[in-house]
């Protein structure tokens, strides 16, 4: 297996990382870089809980090579706060009970963050169809969809 | 998973050339969303991986001169997102829309979709429908194939993608009296593989009144994506409502051959679905090519 180095751009800094072509970007997240904020479910692209946001979209790290992605933008959930101080749709999580075991929030706060990014005042039918990628086994969906609604008149 | 390399060519001749060296050990990649699943649980094996995602020469969505041509790495987020594709050909634009989920449709292709040859693939069958066309480069060169010839069974495409390389899609637009428009039946609306797809292209007379000509396709009800041309047959020079439209999803369900499958119903259930979507498929076209 011939590794390879290649330049990532994670959060906003460069990382500079040894892989192998095989490794998605799940792995390489994780395992290599240590970001295990990124959660890692079905690895095949079902679940949604491995979304990390790539030049600002919502995508599937289990079904993205990190050979694949070298210069584009990666940003995970430990890249959203600013300091000490939390992004409104991580806010809007917390005060709304939008987390219960917390496994789909990195995806669904992504979600919700690339959404609002792109259409800030979204209607709860597009906030709906938004999420409909990730998978959430606790909450019913009822509390994400108000935390998202309820950043969306916080932006 | 296992290969030695990923390769990034900088065009689409460098793409060939490279497939060439390595004698059909190599395979292209685009969005990987269909490729990655099957190279994990090694459904297929290669030595080297080429990516096409990169390159100018499959991006785009043009028209000129009634002519629609979208590049084969165009994913299906921009065609759902796409003006000029919803109002000309809104069959496509509603099967992109229906792939997967947000995120799917954000890395996977419209060239993919294709190539992996499922026989309801939700923009195979509009694609069908619009009766498309497909640019495919080789070393020999450019050819061009009816979509409809480039199927073999369900995962099984005559595109041999360890050495050529889908370029673009190409129909003709749907202006003056023609209209189009998809129809899906699935568990959920999201997430959720279509136990049933319909798409229908209607042509219609100077006033609205007939069918001039109409196209009718269907998946999965056969190993290939399906057109029900007998159904066809039967409507054209046809009124546009009444009993002969009636009488043409009844034909329809009957040259269909679904088969029986635990995760999409019974092939009883399934032959009645089709005369029902095809029906919503074929009402939505016709006001379309109205309006
Ligand atoms: C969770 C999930 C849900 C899905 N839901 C749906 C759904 O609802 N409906 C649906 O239709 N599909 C669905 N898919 C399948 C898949 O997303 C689509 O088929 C997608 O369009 C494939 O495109 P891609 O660019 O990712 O292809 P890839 O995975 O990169 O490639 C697929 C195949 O095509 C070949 N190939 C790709 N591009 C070219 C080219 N330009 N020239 C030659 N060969 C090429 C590859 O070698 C490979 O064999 C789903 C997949 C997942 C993982
Ligand atoms: S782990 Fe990637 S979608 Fe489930
Ligand atoms: S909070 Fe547990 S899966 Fe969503």
């Amino acid at each position: 297996m011939e590794r390879q180095l290649i330049q990532l751009k994670v959060n906003g800094e460069e990382r500079d990382v040894v892989v192998s072509p095989n490794e998605t970007l799940v792995e390489v997240l994780r395992d290599r870089l240590e970001l295990t904020g990124t959660k890692m479910g079905c690895g095949e692209g079902a679940c949604g809980t491995c979304t990390v946001l790539l030049d600002g979209k919502p995508v599937r790290s289990c079904l993205t090579l990190a050979v694949e992605v070298q210069g584009q933008e990666i940003v995970t959930i430990e890249g959203l706060a600013e300091g000490a101080e939390l992004h409104p749709v991580q806010e809007a999580f917390m005060e709304h009970g939008a987390i219960q075991c917390g496994f789909c929030s990195p995806g669904m706060i992504l979600t919700g963050k690339a959404l609002l990014d792109e259409n800030p005042h979204p209607t709860e039918e597009g906030v709906r169809r938004a999420i409909s990628g990730v998978v959430c086994r606790c909450t019913g969906y009822a509390k994400i969809v108000e935390a998202i609604m309820a950043a969306a008149d916080a932006l | 998973m296992k290969w030695e390399k990923y390769l990034v060519p900088a065009s689409l001749d460098e793409a060939l050339k490279t497939l060439a060296e390595y004698e059909g050990q190599a395979r292209v990649i685009a969005g990987g969303t269909d490729l990655v699943p099957q190279l994990k649980k090694k459904e297929r094996t290669v030595k080297c991986l080429v990516d096409v995602s990169r390159l100018a020469e499959l991006k785009g969505i043009h028209h000129q001169d009634g002519l629609m041509r979208i590049g084969a790495g165009v994913t299906h987020q921009q065609i759902a997102a796409s003006p000029l594709l919803r109002q000309t050909a809104a069959a496509l634009a509603e099967g992109a829309a229906a792939v997967g989920s947000p995120q799917i449709r954000y890395m996977g292709t419209i060239g993919g979709n294709i190539v992996n040859a499922q026989p309801a693939a939700d923009t195979a069958i509009p694609l069908l429908a619009l009766d498309a066309e497909v640019e495919i480069a080789s070393k020999e060169g450019v050819r061009r194939q009816p979509l409809e010839d480039l199927y073999v069974r369900p995962g099984v495409s005559k595109v041999d993608a360890s050495a050529e390389i889908v370029v673009a899609f190409r129909f003709q637009t749907l202006h003056g009296k023609r209209g189009s428009a998809f129809a899906r039946l699935a568990k959920r609306r999201s997430l959720s593989l279509p136990i049933l797809n319909a798409a229908a292209v209607a042509i219609l007379s100077k006033d609205g009144a007939l069918f001039e000509d109409l196209r009718l396709a269907l998946g999965p009800v056969a190993l290939t994506p399906f057109r029900a041309r007998k159904a066809e047959e039967a409507l054209r020079g046809q009124p546009v409502d009444g009993e002969s439209v009636v009488e043409a999803l009844v034909i329809a369900s009957e040259e269909a051959q679904p088969r029986t499958n635990p995760l999409r119903g019974s092939a009883e259930y399934r032959r009645e679905m089709v005369k029902v979507l095809l029906g919503r498929a074929l009402e939505r076209a016709v006001a379309a090519a109205k309006a």
